[in-house]
């Protein structure tokens, strides 16, 4: 698609002037008459029996309305909460999970009971007064240890903590080892990550009891499965429920996967005939919204000496937390990207999903892809090390250079130019400068490291055929609808549903620009399932523009098709002999004949229509795309440690990513950015930590959540290669998740190379000062 | 924030916060900037029954040099002691300190008097008070610094006893103070402190124990004619620090001798 006035232009967000001051809508800011407050009672223990609830003093509150627990909501809520195949099929073991725990409680923050007041801080007062007996259990919390036959158990009902033990093979392993010539292995922790977002979670439902229907507000990625869950655990029919998501303060990919107060807060109004409201305090926050990462990486990658790879064995254990989390299993899609952009003759990868004490993980930026890049990158810049060759040019010579290229695990890679990222992120950096200017820190005593991440990911989910038995049976592909208003407006709904990614801004360019209207015609709708299209599929794995935008565009298209019919009619000419451009349509060779489409579309509500052609000028379209998308690029970061505090200082970071056409270039580089950041976060700052013993969360508070700030992040040198994707219409790849995918390796390569001259190979993250004084001293020994 | 119910009163003047506090009994406490107490009242690990609150006693709001002494009132900000020409020019560590307090929001809030009276192991001030032996006046008595801190947030305060001034000898000479953190709005996980009177050197520690700390050792070092580096090797004699998620207490131990080391380098 070419680059016009709209397509590929910098066009500022629309959603700004809103959000940066301070009139968005978030939760909070929704009410309804009679509005009633909840607070959670959850369980300060990671593991324990529920032997008693005493519920008295909290109801004795005045103002206190009800005190609610599992028994209460066995009345109106059913089932389990969902678990989706993803990409681990073959679970061995899954518990059950109701919203509230009953017997058993299995993390430290599961709800227990709820209280309902007429004001947040009664509700809040009420929850410390409600008294619950427990009996501690021993907590399980090292992954790795819970896979023992002997380990206590998670659920004391379970037979093992084994959520799933699958082995993907890519090719005969133990001929590409038998080969090897050089084999180098490490262990690569992944560690947890809160996600953060700054809009904690957030849930406001209204059930009326006279038309048996429920509207619920909540902070989500993706109302319309929420429907979906919520009206089946209810009994209500889906088309009785109205799920809203406004303006969504961030997620990350926490607000994808339903959570307890999804349910418990719309079972609550149905309970007491009343509006209810939660909002997340940011201590329940970092406590009980999903966590990322949690996985422990074994590795071990074979080589010819000429720096040709071979063959990578690997295993991940995946810390699932106390249950599967709803798309839980997506994450073990870090192993069939383990390969990265490289050819390899085979690739072994089993993944252990691995139940514990904790609260459960489940997508988080990136999901998947970042571990399988961080493992990937890492393993290579092992080897590099281990036989002397230049990071760059061992990746080079291993590069995949024809597309479609399949990857080991039968994957399609669309396309690609890993060359011309890696050439203008070396050029851009300054990789020879660095180079000349590392060898001499280091003959100071300095030291400096280079590290790349030449990288690749799977996006733009999905193909139906790929999707639908990994979601449990609904494909993932995106639906749109368009309609003309007689005045010539244009209203777009999608079914994907933003929460920073500027869709309103990116949707409505590209909606403007293909049907020919201004952009202030264009008004972009989501997150309502009381509008649009039946069903909408939500925003995570970067897939909202190569397969949301796909569908507005089809639907923009079919639009235009009609209107060709009608302003052939008009103007008294066969369609085949219109021009459209400019959002007119002219009979080719009499420019005077002219219709625009605002013209046309006033027409289609009218009487003047050919034989046949019903009024109006709308239509609803489905994409299903034929492949996934698959972005890639090369980020270069330099760093230099403080060889007496254990400092890291990032002295420059580079990025050049390849997402295909670009809509808005301004849009991407702040979701590069963002990423970049993010990634950044995990490599130097962030960790959830558990106490060994006891399971209690540590890192609890933002004080110990080590959070950075625009003060502690480099700002990035950016640039872009244009590589189309064949995928779709539009050529466009995805880009939300790529920062994230991309920095931790880079980051970590440049430290681990910073070390090297200590004699340190491998360093875990985040590489927080005291990790890299304790390494330092400890090789110094 | 969600905290626990209490009352509120506003006191105009330090006799009217004090008579407000004792009405109000021992449960009581005063709210200044609120940075160091609102987060505990969010979290409900503080529930005082009534909060006094003294951000309208303009009285203590204050930067009065007399003689070789600096007096510093309670009430004034972090930010007014980071653009107060007068601490720039008799006790440039005090600015110094203060530029490194939290963030901006947070300094246009917080109070003097309240990091003293709140006594956090991580404070900034402290440090300086304890190095320059300066005095804590409150609405009753004079308190000197190394009496005043006793134990983690634990000072010699009573309970209706209100901070007024500190009163710190002016030193314009060399100084630093380098403070260890992650994130720029951080606490220091080590900071040291070092100031050069006409009689010698003097060296604060942050961070590495329940209280600021006075590296003596250092100093007599120092005064002994010992180089930077050696004296600096004996920041951590005798120290105890807390062991944390940020950092163990033998980094915290090694950090106290880098850092000093550095000040006293980046001061001379
Ligand atoms: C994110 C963050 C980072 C911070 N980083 C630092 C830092 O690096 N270094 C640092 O020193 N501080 C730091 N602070 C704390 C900040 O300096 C606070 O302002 C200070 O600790 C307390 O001052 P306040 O006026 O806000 O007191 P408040 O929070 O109002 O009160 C704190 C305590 O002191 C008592 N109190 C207050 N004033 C008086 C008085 N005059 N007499 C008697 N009792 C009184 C209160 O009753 C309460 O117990 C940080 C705070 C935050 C939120």
């Amino acid at each position: 698609m070419a680059v016009t006035q709209l397509i590929g232009a910098r066009v500022q967000r629309r959603e700004d002037p809103r959000l940066i001051t301070g009139h968005g809508r978030f939760i909070e800011d929704h009410t309804l008459p009679g509005l009633t407050h909840l607070a959670v009672v959850r369980s300060p223990h990671p593991h324990a029996l529920i032997l008693g609830i005493d519920t008295a003093a909290a109801r004795a509150l005045p103002g206190v309305l009800a005190v609610l627990t599992a028994a209460d909501f066995h009345k109106v809520l059913s089932g389990s909460m969902p678990v989706t195949p993803a990409f681990a099929p073959e679970k061995k073991y899954v518990p059950e999970r109701f919203p509230i725990a009953e017997r058993e409680v299995c993390f430290q923050g599961e709800p227990v009971a709820v209280v309902v007041a007429n004001d947040r801080y009664l509700a809040a007062d009420a929850a410390d007064l409600v008294h619950v007996t427990y009996e501690p259990l021993p907590a399980v919390v090292d992954p790795e240890g819970a896979m023992n036959p002997g380990s206590p158990l998670v659920h004391t009902d379970g037979p093992d903590n084994i959520g799933w033990d699958m082995t993907y093979a890519g090719g005969d392993i133990d001929a590409a080892f038998s080969r090897a010539e050089v084999v180098v292995k490490e262990r690569i922790i992944q560690q947890r990550l809160a996600p953060t977002a700054m809009e904690t979670r957030g849930v406001m439902a209204s059930y009326s009891p006279y038309s048996e229907d429920l509207s619920l507000w909540l902070s989500s990625q993706n109302p319309h499965f929420i429907r979906l869950f919520v009206s089946g655990a209810m009994g209500i029919p889906e088309s009785r429920v109205r799920v809203v998501s406004p303006d969504v303060g961030g997620g990350f990919g926490s607000k994808i996967s339903p959570y307890p107060e999804d349910y418990l807060v719309p079972a609550a109004s149905k309970l007491l005939g009343r509006p209810v409201r939660w909002i997340e305090t940011r201590t329940e926050s970092v406590m009980t919204t999903i966590h990322g990462r949690g996985q422990v990486f074994t590795a071990e990658a074979a080589a010819l000496r000429d720096g040709t790879l071979l063959g990578l064995r690997l295993t991940q254990v995946l810390d699932l937390g106390a249950y599967h989390g709803t798309f839980g299993a997506f994450q073990a899609c870090a192993c069939l990207m383990a390969g990265g952009v490289y050819r390899w003759e085979a690739i072994s990868a089993r993944t252990v999903g691995v139940l514990t004490n904790k609260v459960p993980t489940d997508p988080y930026r990136g999901a998947g892809r970042p571990e399988g890049t961080h493992l990937c990158e890492r393993m290579v810049d092992r080897m590099a090390d281990e036989l002397g060759m230049d990071p760059a040019e061992l990746r080079r010579k291993n590069f995949a250079r024809e597309f479609p290229f399949v990857n080991n695990f039968g994957l399609t890679y669309d396309s690609g130019n890993y060359d011309g990222t890696l050439d203008r992120a070396l050029e851009l950096s300054d990789y020879q400068g660095w180079r000349q200017r590392q060898a001499a820190a280091r003959a100071e005593g300095k030291l400096v490291g280079i590290g790349l991440s030449t990288w690749v990911e799977i996006c733009g989910f999905g193909p139906s055929a790929a999707t639908a038995g990994a979601t449990g049976g609904i494909a993932l592909v995106e639906s749109a609808q368009i309609r003309f208003l007689p005045s010539g407006s244009v209203a777009a709904y999608v079914g994907t549903h933003a929460h920073g990614q500027g869709h309103d801004t990116t949707f409505s360019q590209l909606v403007a620009e293909t049907l020919g209207v201004p952009l202030e015609a264009v008004d972009l709708r989501h997150g309502d399932t009381a509008e649009g299209p039946a069903f909408g599929y939500g925003t995570y794995g970067s897939r909202s523009l190569s397969v949301g935008g796909m569908a507005l565009y089809t639907a923009s298209q079919e639009i235009l098709a009609k209107a060709r019919k009608l302003a052939a009619h008009l103007l008294e000419a066969s369609p085949d002999d219109l021009e459209f451009t400019a959002g007119a349509f002219t009979v080719r060779g009499n420019p005077q004949a002219k219709k625009t489409i605002q013209e046309v579309a006033l027409a289609s509500y009218g009487g003047n229509l050919p034989a046949g052609m019903e009024q109006g000028l709308e239509a609803v379209s489905h994409f299903d795309p034929p492949n996934f998308v698959w972005p890639f690029g090369a980020h270069v970061c330099v760093v230099e440690v403080d060889r007496e505090t254990g400092a890291v200082e990032i002295l420059s970071y580079t990025g050049v990513d390849d997402c295909g056409n670009v809509i808005n270039p301004m849009i991407v580089e702040g979701q590069v950015q963002g990423g970049i950041a993010q990634s950044i976060a995990q490599a130097l700052f962030e960790e959830v930590v558990y106490d060994g013993e006891s399971g209690q969360l540590v890192t609890g508070t933002m004080l110990d959540y080590l959070v950075p700030t625009m003060n502690e992040l480099p700002t990035p040198k950016l640039d872009r290669t244009v590589t189309p994707s064949p995928t779709n219409a539009l050529g466009v790849k995805g880009i939300g998740e790529a920062g994230t995918i991309a920095a931790s390796a880079a980051v970590i390569n440049a430290v681990c190379e910073a070390l090297r001259p200590l004699g340190i190979h491998h360093v875990d993250m985040p590489a927080s000062p005291d990790r890299l004084w304790r390494l330092m001293q400890e090789a110094g020994r | 924030m969600i905290p626990a119910a209490f009352q509120y009163s506003k006191a105009g003047s330090v006799k009217e916060a004090v008579a407000q506090l004792r009405e109000a009994g021992p449960e009581a406490k005063v709210i200044a900037g609120g940075q160091s107490l609102i987060p505990l009242l969010r979290l409900r690990l503080s529930q005082p029954s009534h909060l006094v609150d003294v951000n309208g006693v303009r009285e203590l709001d204050y930067v009065h040099p007399e003689g070789d002494l600096l007096r510093v009132g309670a009430m004034t900000r972090h930010s007014t002691l980071v653009r107060s020409e007068l601490v720039q020019r008799h006790l440039p560590l005090l600015a110094e300190m203060a530029a490194q307090v939290g963030d901006p929001q947070i300094r246009a809030r917080g109070t003097l008097g309240g990091v003293f009276a709140h006594a956090d192991a991580a404070g900034d001030y402290p440090t300086l008070a304890v190095m320059l032996d300066a005095t804590i006046v409150t609405d009753r008595r004079r308190v000197a610094a190394r009496d005043f801190f006793q134990h983690l947030f634990t000072t010699a305060l009573a309970d209706d006893e209100l901070v007024c001034e500190v009163v710190f000898p002016m030193a314009p000479g060399p100084h630093r103070y380098i403070k260890f953190r992650r994130r720029l709005y951080d606490w220091a996980i080590v900071g040291a402190a070092v100031q050069k009177l006409d009689s010698g050197w003097r060296v604060g520690l942050t961070h590495v124990g329940p209280t600021a700390v006075r590296a003596a050792a250092v100093e007599s070092r120092l005064q002994a004619g010992a180089s930077f580096t050696e004296a600096a090797g004996a920041a951590a004699d005798g120290l105890e620090p807390p062991s944390d998620a940020r950092a163990s207490a033998d980094y915290r131990r090694h950090l106290a001798q880098v850092l000093t080391r550095r000040a006293l380098e980046q001061a001379a």
